[in-house]
């Protein structure tokens, strides 16, 4: 753990979270950013470019948006957050770390065997974990059932989910997106990470590169075809998604996402828009390119 | 020759006891897949109708979102037709509801060999086989309208998923209203000594009128019904298996996997002796009136007696 972290941790106990600027959160999404490769590269595997993506916005959320308690995780008041986008897990395991619902050694502990952290987010065994997720589409119906839950019991926590662009392609998210509008779910905050690559994808004119899956207003379009309040949003620019989200809350009587613009391994200049980043272990020399580019020697490595 | 009372059917059974049930349990809330006028969901919507939640025909959808229902301390009543549960929404049940082992209820209507007409997608008959795989998935399959009524009464506190396998037609009356269903427990329903017939759901029935066929040809069945196939009663199989020496099975329902397999999985190891899986032989359904179904797929209570007398004459000896 940093200096940086152990004042992170602590302050996290204390401070109210609105303390934190814009600027202090894109620096906890910075150094989150080399945590997440170095416990990829120590565990030989995992994604990179999804979690990249979506480190401002998860930021955000977890220091500034959330109502949670690490020292009571399950606390039953608390604002729920699930990760559809599943395979992004080292990135919310990373946050969950530097909020204080475990140590920051444990990332060192992805995947690897008996670890609590595993490759997709499973909530029997990781605190703080809400949802399991993993197989695309399912987080976001299990964020959708909270969220119907909730307001049949009446309980006035919110409830945020984060999908990806490619997750999109799944046919369950727009069952959901048709229930949740039925049901005028504004108790829930969807927020899509449109990182504009997926693992694979279509073909652009060489193999290297790949087509967006959702070009334009494509996704936006189709949301608010299904009846969802749409907001767009650059997903890196704290201070906008946070003002957004603030937007997204005041919406009443109808669901709300969040079309976040991103970049695929945002914050490395050789992993930006490559797909290739979508999973892959950093050779050394990458991995001392990332930590020079993130800043690691300024503060914020191990 | 004893007759069975004729019963209602399932479904009605189970739409009357859930909305018995939510007048005292504040947990239950119900989540239809658009069948409740089929799976009698519409008798819990009636009675309480903000506890009642229509998904429309998002089967993975729903399953998802009850399991989100389930983190808040609900217990969430999902019903639509069994194929639609088991195999249309199988990813969702694995991930979301076995594996975190949420409180989630799943009610597999129209289950089996009789779903009025319908033919080869809504015949489900696979569905003991794929949910008995799933781990920490508990299966239950009731006989009539009283073991229903039990059945539900003791899933409601039993924590964790599972399933109940639910059927369509009029069943006949199995038991009397002092029988009390447990999870996991087999129950003898007949005595013998000839051969040990284990049935599970609704061939229960038939399974008896078959004992009762072949009592008048001098052949002494020893009935058990397994209503929980997942956990199986394990000491009362192989209890009830070594009282005659030979066993058969018989379900409304494949060949592979389901009772027939589990029987075969348990004795293979504990009790190994002769046995004959009968049932469902590894085909899909067709459409037809229930009588010609089960008369074709042979197992009607007529072919069911033949299917044992043909194992005994074979010459099986008891192990």
């Amino acid at each position: 753990m940093t200096n940086e972290d152990a004042e992170l941790k602590g302050a996290s106990m204390t401070q109210t979270l609105s303390q934190y600027s814009a600027a202090e959160i894109a620096d906890i999404a910075r150094r989150a950013r080399i945590h997440i490769l170095e416990a990829v590269a120590h565990a030989k595997g995992g994604h990179v470019g999804g979690p990249y993506s979506a480190a401002d916005m998860l930021a955000a959320l977890y220091f500034r948006v959330l109502n949670v308690r690490p020292e009571e995780p399950n606390w039953p008041d608390r604002d729920r957050f699930v990760l559809s986008k599943g395979h992004s897990s080292i990135a919310l395991y990373t946050m969950l770390a530097m909020r204080g619902f475990f140590p920051i050694e444990e990332l060192k502990t992805f995947d690897s065997i008996n670890s609590r952290l595993q490759g997709h987010p499973d909530m029997t065994v990781t605190p703080g974990v809400d949802m399991s997720s993993g197989s695309l589409g399912l987080g976001f119906a299990g964020a959708l059932g909270i969220a119907l839950g909730a307001r049949a019991m009446q309980r006035d926590f919110m409830t945020y989910v984060m999908l990806g662009d490619g997750e999109c392609n799944e046919g369950i998210v727009w069952e959901g997106a048709h229930v949740a509008t039925r049901y005028a779910l504004d108790n829930l905050i969807a927020i899509v990470d449109h990182n504009k690559l997926q693992q694979f994808g279509w073909r652009g004119e060489t193999t290297a590169e790949r087509i967006t899956p959702y070009t334009g207003s494509q996704l936006a379009d189709r949301w608010e075809a299904f009846g969802w309040q749409v907001f767009e949003v650059d997903g890196h620019d704290v201070q906008a998604f946070l003002d957004t989200i603030n937007q997204a809350k005041a919406v009443q009587g109808s669901p709300v996402v969040l079309i976040a613009h991103t970049i695929k391994g945002k914050g490395v200049s050789y992993m930006e828009g490559d797909y290739t980043w979508h999973s892959r272990v950093p050779t050394e020399e990458e991995f001392a390119i990332a930590m020079q580019e993130l800043g690691a020697a300024e503060g914020g490595t191990t | 020759m004893t007759t069975l009372a004729p019963g209602k059917a399932l479904r009605v059974a189970f739409g009357e006891t859930i909305a018995e049930l939510a007048r005292t349990d504040p947990r239950i809330v119900v989540l239809d897949g658009d069948t409740g006028s089929s799976t009698r969901t519409d008798i819990f919507e009636n009675e309480h109708p903000d506890r009642f939640f229509q998904m429309g025909i998002t089967e993975q959808n729903m399953l998802g979102m009850a399991a989100g229902m389930a983190t808040l301390g609900l217990i969430p009543i999902v019903s639509t037709f069994s194929c639609f549960i088991v195999s249309r929404a199988h990813d969702p049940i694995r991930v979301l509801i076995a594996q975190p082992k949420l409180n989630v209820k799943l009610m597999g209507g129209y289950a089996g060999l009789l779903a009025g007409m319908t033919g080869k997608t809504h015949l489900m008959f696979d569905d003991i086989s794929i949910m008995r795989a799933m781990a920490n998935m508990t299966v239950v399959a009731p006989a009539d309208e009283v073991e229903t009524r039990q059945a539900l009464k003791a899933i409601i506190d039993y924590p964790g998923p599972v399933y109940v396998r639910l059927t369509r037609p009029n069943s006949p009356i199995l038991f009397d209203d002092s029988y009390r269903f447990e999870v996991g427990k087999a129950v003898t329903i007949r005595e013998g000594k000839d051969v040990t017939v284990f049935g599970t759901g609704t061939q229960t029935a038939r399974a008896f009128v078959a004992a009762e066929i072949l009592a008048e040809e001098g052949i002494s069945v020893h009935l058990v019904h397994l209503p929980t196939i997942k956990p199986l009663d394990i000491e009362s199989v192989v209890e009830a298996a070594r009282k005659t020496g030979r066993v058969v099975t018989t379900e409304e329902h494949t060949i592979v996997g389901g009772l027939g397999g589990a029987i075969a999985e348990t004795l293979g190891e504990h009790a190994p002796l002769p046995m004959k899986r009968h049932g469902l032989q590894d085909v899909f359904g067709e459409s037809g009136p229930n009588d010609a179904l089960l008369e074709k797929y042979g197992i009607s209570p007529e072919k069911t007696a033949d299917a044992i007398r043909e194992f005994i004459s074979q010459g099986t000896q008891p192990g």
